[in-house]
C-alpha cells in the first residue's frame, strides 16, 4: 500500500494535537484517522478499530433536525465535501453512546495538495452545550 | 551507480580546517550511469563539480529538492550554465502559486546575481515536478513532496540494478509523537523503500531536535527509525549542522553509535566521498 500524501499525515499530526474531535477521511469516505476527542463521540477508540470502510463508519451515527427528522447523507457536512471537494458546516442532532439526542456543529473541509488533487476530507464536530 | 558527494553541509557554508573532513560545502551529490550524469540540489558543492570526459553527451539535469538558498546558492556558479553548447534541464518542486522560473528568478537577478536567468547562454529547460515519475536516459526517478518548510521533494533515483535515495531535507516526526511507526503515515516512504543507499537529514541529536520541532529537519534517532521503516540497505546522515566541528559530528555521532543498532550500514555523509551502489 502506497503512503498517504503528506497533507494528509500533517492533518492527522495536527488533529493529534488537538482537543476537538477530528475525523479524517479518504476521498471514498473510509475513515483513515480519527483523534483522542472523537473517540468519545464514537464510543471507539482508533487503536482497536484502526481504518474503517465508509459502509461501517458511517452509519454509526444518527443525524436527526431539530424535530427528530432523519436528516438524508447528502446533506451532510462532510458527504457534501467528498461530493464537491468543497467546504461545508452545518448544525444539526445526534444521537449519543448513552442514547441522548446531541446537538453539534459539523465543519468540514477537503484536502487539497500541491498537486491541486483531492485527497481526503476533515470533519471537525463542534459540541454544542445546548441539548 | 556511481554517486560522488560534493556537499553534505546544511544551512550555510562552513569552509575552515575545523570542518574540512566532512566538508563545509552545502548540499549537492552527483550520480552517474551510463556516462549520464544527474546533479541533486544546487549548494555551494556545485561549484566544485567537474563535467568530465566521461559525459556522452552535452546535456546535465540538475533536480533541485527544493529553493532554500543552501540548495540553489551554487547555481550561479555552476559552469555548464555558461556554456552555449551545454543543454541544461533544472527540474524543481511546483509551488502552487508561482512558477519554478518565478521562484529561481528571485535568487538569479540583481541585486543578489548580477546574470539573469534568461540571460544564461546554455540551452536551458526548466521542468516543475510534483508527485512525479520521469525518466532521463538510463534513469528512472520518483520524486514525492516530503515534509518540510515550503515546496520539497525527495528523489527516488533508480539506474541499473540499484536505487539510491535523496532526502536530504526531511522532518517525518513533525507531530505530538513523533514518527508514526506505520509506513502509510510515513512522510517519504516510497521514496525509500527498499533502497540500497539513502542519503537523509540528521541535522539533530535527540536532545536538540526538542526545540527545533518544526525547522523541517531530523534528529539522527528520526533518521534511523525512518531508515529502518523503509528497509534500505545502508544509509548516509546528512544536512550537517552549520555549527559543528570535524571533531564534534565525530564525538556525537560516536555516542549515537553506542546505543544505535540497526540492520543496516550507516554513517556520516563527508564531502569527496564516492560510493559504487553496484558493488555493495
Amino acid at each position: 500500500m502506497p503512503a498517504y500524501e503528506i497533507e494528509i499525515v500533517l492533518n492527522r499530526q495536527l488533529a493529534d494535537c488537538l482537543s476537538i474531535p477530528v475525523f479524517i477521511t479518504d476521498t471514498k469516505g473510509n475513515l483513515i484517522f480519527y483523534n483522542e476527542p472523537a473517540e468519545e463521540i464514537f464510543g471507539k477508540r482508533f487503536e482497536d478499530t484502526g481504518e474503517m470502510q465508509v459502509e461501517q463508519w458511517s452509519t454509526m451515527f444518527k443525524p436527526v433536525d431539530e424535530n427528530g427528522i432523519a436528516i438524508p447523507p447528502e446533506e451532510l457536512p462532510l458527504v457534501q465535501t467528498l461530493q464537491h471537494a468543497t467546504p461545508h458546516h452545518k448544525t444539526f442532532c445526534i444521537e449519543s453512546m448513552q442514547g441522548k439526542n446531541q446537538k453539534i456543529s459539523v465543519t468540514s473541509y477537503p484536502i487539497i495538495g500541491r498537486t491541486g488533487t483531492m485527497s481526503g476530507a476533515v470533519a471537525i464536530f463542534w459540541k454544542s452545550n445546548d441539548e | 551507480m556511481k554517486i560522488k558527494l560534493w556537499g553534505v553541509r546544511g544551512s550555510i557554508t562552513t569552509t575552515g580546517p575545523e570542518t574540512a573532513y566532512y566538508g563545509g560545502n552545502t548540499s549537492c551529490v552527483d550520480v552517474w550511469e551510463d556516462g549520464c550524469l544527474l546533479v541533486l540540489d544546487g549548494g555551494s558543492g556545485i561549484q566544485k563539480l567537474v563535467v568530465n570526459n566521461e559525459l556522452t553527451t552535452k546535456r546535465i539535469d540538475v533536480l533541485l529538492t527544493h529553493l532554500h538558498l543552501d540548495h540553489i546558492q551554487g547555481l550561479g556558479f555552476f559552469k555548464p550554465l555558461f556554456d552555449p553548447s551545454m543543454e541544461v534541464h533544472i527540474w524543481g518542486p511546483a509551488s502552487s502559486t508561482r512558477t519554478l522560473h518565478s521562484r529561481l528568478s528571485r535568487y538569479l537577478s540583481p541585486p543578489l546575481f548580477p546574470v539573469l536567468i534568461r540571460d544564461l547562454p546554455c540551452k536551458l529547460t526548466l521542468h516543475e515536478i510534483e508527485n512525479s515519475r520521469f525518466n532521463i536516459g538510463p534513469f528512472t526517478i520518483q520524486s514525492n513532496y516530503v515534509i518540510h518548510p515550503g515546496p520539497t521533494v525527495g528523489f527516488r533515483v533508480s539506474g541499473g540494478q540499484s536505487t539510491f535515495t535523496y532526502i536530504p531535507d526531511h522532518e517525518p516526526a513533525l507531530g505530538k509523537n513523533g514518527i508514526i511507526k506505520n509506513n502509510r503515515w510515513l512522510s517519504g516512504y516510497d521514496l525509500a523503500a527498499g533502497a540500497d543507499l539513502l542519503l537523509h537529514d540528521a541535522q539533530y541529536t535527540e536532545q536538540e531536535y526538542i526545540n527545533k520541532k518544526g525547522w523541517g529537519h531530523s534528529s539522527m534517532e528520526d533518521a534511523g527509525l525512518f531508515a529502518s521503516m523503509a528497509g534500505v540497505k545502508r544509509v548516509l546522515f546528512a544536512h550537517h549542522d552549520p555549527s559543528r566541528t570535524d571533531i564534534q559530528l565525530d564525538n556525537i555521532f560516536t555516542s549515537f553509535q553506542e546505543k544505535a543498532s540497526y540492520p543496516f550500514n550507516f554513517q556520516l555523509a563527508r564531502e569527496g566521498m564516492e560510493i559504487i551502489l553496484d558493488n555493495l
